[in-house]
């Protein structure tokens, strides 16, 4: 599944062993469902999201990120009680747009890492009120300071978690 | 051909992928029957991820009680001896509201009231949330076979696993509980926001509510046993249309769950009046009230069955008393700080009318809160001169364990 784990298009790219391609999101699930209950504060931050960006641009395949997303968000949803989609498609976007901007731009140094985490925040965010209001039909308040407050909140746990990802990535 | 495939290779999956979880996603919206079994991937997801909840849950308990019972003991011949103090002074208090409780359950009998008992809890500890702020539910660690069924002052139990289940909380805003007012009677819906906050919806812009007053189920949802407390009002404000807008602060906080009890079966039985005090309705009223003529002596109580069984309402009693019917619903309440081990399995709860949602259910008190429920008075009760009926009524044969029911969304 050469797909999965790495992608040949650029110099630079990388690949994740398979127990860390399966542990990793696993952990950021559970950690994200776990830590809510001891901190509540926890829940404006997506650890899934960020593991997300993480894997694509690491690997910088547009497959492979849609695909990493995609199951991460389904994962994340099933732990919802929300219909099982709402993060996958998210997720999937952003999974595809953070794997395909990271083949043009250096995302190796911690200041795009933190502006790149805070533009697919709200992308995120974005698409997952659209879908919410527009197809599930949930009640939802959209507000830009919470959603940019979160966003950098996000982008600062994000410099970490890529720096913790960066110890377990594999050049090919 | 297919160098255009193979140029749009990225862009063609991508569609494909979006379009296949608008559809799955399209498919759910479409079918929100509450009977729609559980998604396989939704076990798997709870099946990978409970487990290490579990192990931390227990971690952290087993960790605080090691502190706390053994290691921490600052203050505990103090608080020992503050606690004897409070044991007086409730003793006294028992003393006046076991009188009260008397009176009200020969009030109670005289009008075929029926009462809810919570029979059976289990205990059962927070171990994982959502992790989103769009679905405030939450998973304990009890599932279907500890006999966890769906249906649920916390919130209920939506979904079943075999050995977790997942809570929606009161403050989701796709939930929804029967509630009312304490002291005016006011009856609302109570529901979540997309923040998180809670708040009463369908009380008339006429009335007025203060400050500070307590909500309780109300019952009329057919999931929460009716009196449990779900909070109080915060802020009162002119609502869309011809509705207030009443902010409710739950009375357990609902970000920090750590143990819960949920109501696994509630009895429905008929007062049963205390035989060696029976008395007529209008002999209650003559202890209180100076103008009715002093009561005249008490029948015997053969004599009493005998013509109890001859006046017509006693026959409409000892109908319903045979007929009367046992719910079963699954609730979720948040259980007080617990000073001892927890309660599993049966609970000696006597009613569940007018008690905190914080409180342990064996220390719930019974109280008449609801005795003027109209639904459950009888219509020759109220009007004819009734007598208590001199048989006790028996409580309901064998507790039926009933399909599921969601709260009102």
């Amino acid at each position: 599944m050469a797909i999965t784990y790495t992608s040949g298009e650029q110099v630079e790219v990388y690949r994740f062993s398979i127990p860390a391609t399966v542990l990793i999101p696993l952990a950021a699930v559970f950690l994200q469902a776990w830590l809510p209950l001891r901190f509540p504060f926890f829940t404006i931050f997506d650890l899934p999201l960020l593991v997300t960006i993480g894997f694509a641009t690491a690997r910088r395949s547009p497959l492979a990120g849609l695909l990493t997303g995609g199951l991460i968000g389904i994962l994340q949803d099933a732990l919802t009680h929300q219909p099982i989609g709402l993060y996958g498609i998210s997720k999937t976007v952003v999974g595809f747009g953070a794997s395909s901007l990271g083949i043009k731009l250096d995302v190796e140094n911690a200041g795009a890492r933190f502006l790149l985490t805070i533009v697919f925040y709200v992308i995120h965010e974005v698409v997952y009120f659209m879908i919410a209001r527009g197809l599930v039909g949930l009640h939802m308040a959209w507000s830009w300071p919470h959603e940019l407050l979160s966003g950098v909140a996000n982008a600062l746990l994000g410099v970490l978690v890529f720096m913790l990802l960066d110890r377990v990535k594999q050049r090919t | 051909m297919e160098s255009v495939l193979g140029r749009y290779r990225n862009l063609i999956v991508l569609v494909g992928v979006l379009f296949a979880q608008i559809l799955g996603l399209a498919i759910q919206v479409k079918r929100t029957s509450d009977n729609e079994p559980t998604r396989l991937i939704r076990i798997w997801a709870v099946g990978s991820v409970s487990p290490f909840e579990k192990v931390l849950a227990w971690a952290q308990t087993s960790t605080g009680n090691l502190w706390h019972n053994y290691f921490y003991l600052r203050g505990v011949r103090a608080e020992n001896r503050s606690l004897k103090a409070q044991i007086e002074r409730m003793s006294l208090e028992q003393v006046r509201m076991s009188q009260d409780a008397d009176q009200a359950r020969r009030l109670q009998a005289l009008l075929a009231f029926k009462e809810q008992f919570i029979s059976q809890t289990v205990a059962a500890q927070v171990i994982g949330s959502s992790g989103s702020e769009q679905s405030r539910s939450v998973f304990i660690d009890q599932g279907e076979k500890n006999g966890i069924k769906t249906d649920g002052v916390v919130g209920k139990v939506l979904r079943v696993y075999r050995s977790t289940s997942e809570v929606l909380l009161i403050n989701d805003q796709t939930s929804g509980v029967g509630a009312l007012l304490e002291k005016t009677r006011l009856q609302g819906i109570l529901r979540g926001t997309p923040s998180g906050e809670v708040v009463l919806e369908k009380v008339m812009s006429d009335e007025t509510v203060p400050a500070g007053e307590q909500v309780l189920t109300s019952g009329g949802d057919g999931i929460f046993p009716k009196g449990l407390l779900v909070g109080a009002v915060t802020k009162v404000s002119p609502g869309s249309e011809l509705f207030l807008n009443i902010h409710v602060r739950p009375a357990a906080d609902l970000s920090k769950l750590e143990e819960v009890l949920v109501v696994t079966k509630i009895d429905e039985r008929q007062a049963e009046p205390d035989q060696t005090n029976a008395a007529r309705a209008v002999d209650i009223l003559a202890e209180r009230l100076p103008g009715v003529p002093s009561k005249p002596e008490v029948a015997a109580p053969g004599a009493a069955q005998g013509s109890a069984a001859s006046e017509p309402g006693a026959k409409a009693n000892a109908a319903k008393a045979a007929g009367s019917e046992a719910s079963s619903s699954t609730t979720v309440v948040k259980k007080a700080p617990a000073s001892g081990p927890l309660p599993t399995g049966s609970s000696p709860a006597k009613s569940s009318t007018g008690s905190p949602v914080g409180s342990a259910t064996n220390s719930i008190k019974a109280s008449g809160t609801n005795s003027g429920s109209p639904g459950s008075a009888k219509p020759g009760g109220a009007t004819a001169p009734v007598k208590a009926p001199a048989k006790p009524a028996k409580p309901a044969s064998q507790p039926q364990t009933q399909p599921v029911q969601d709260s009102p969304q």
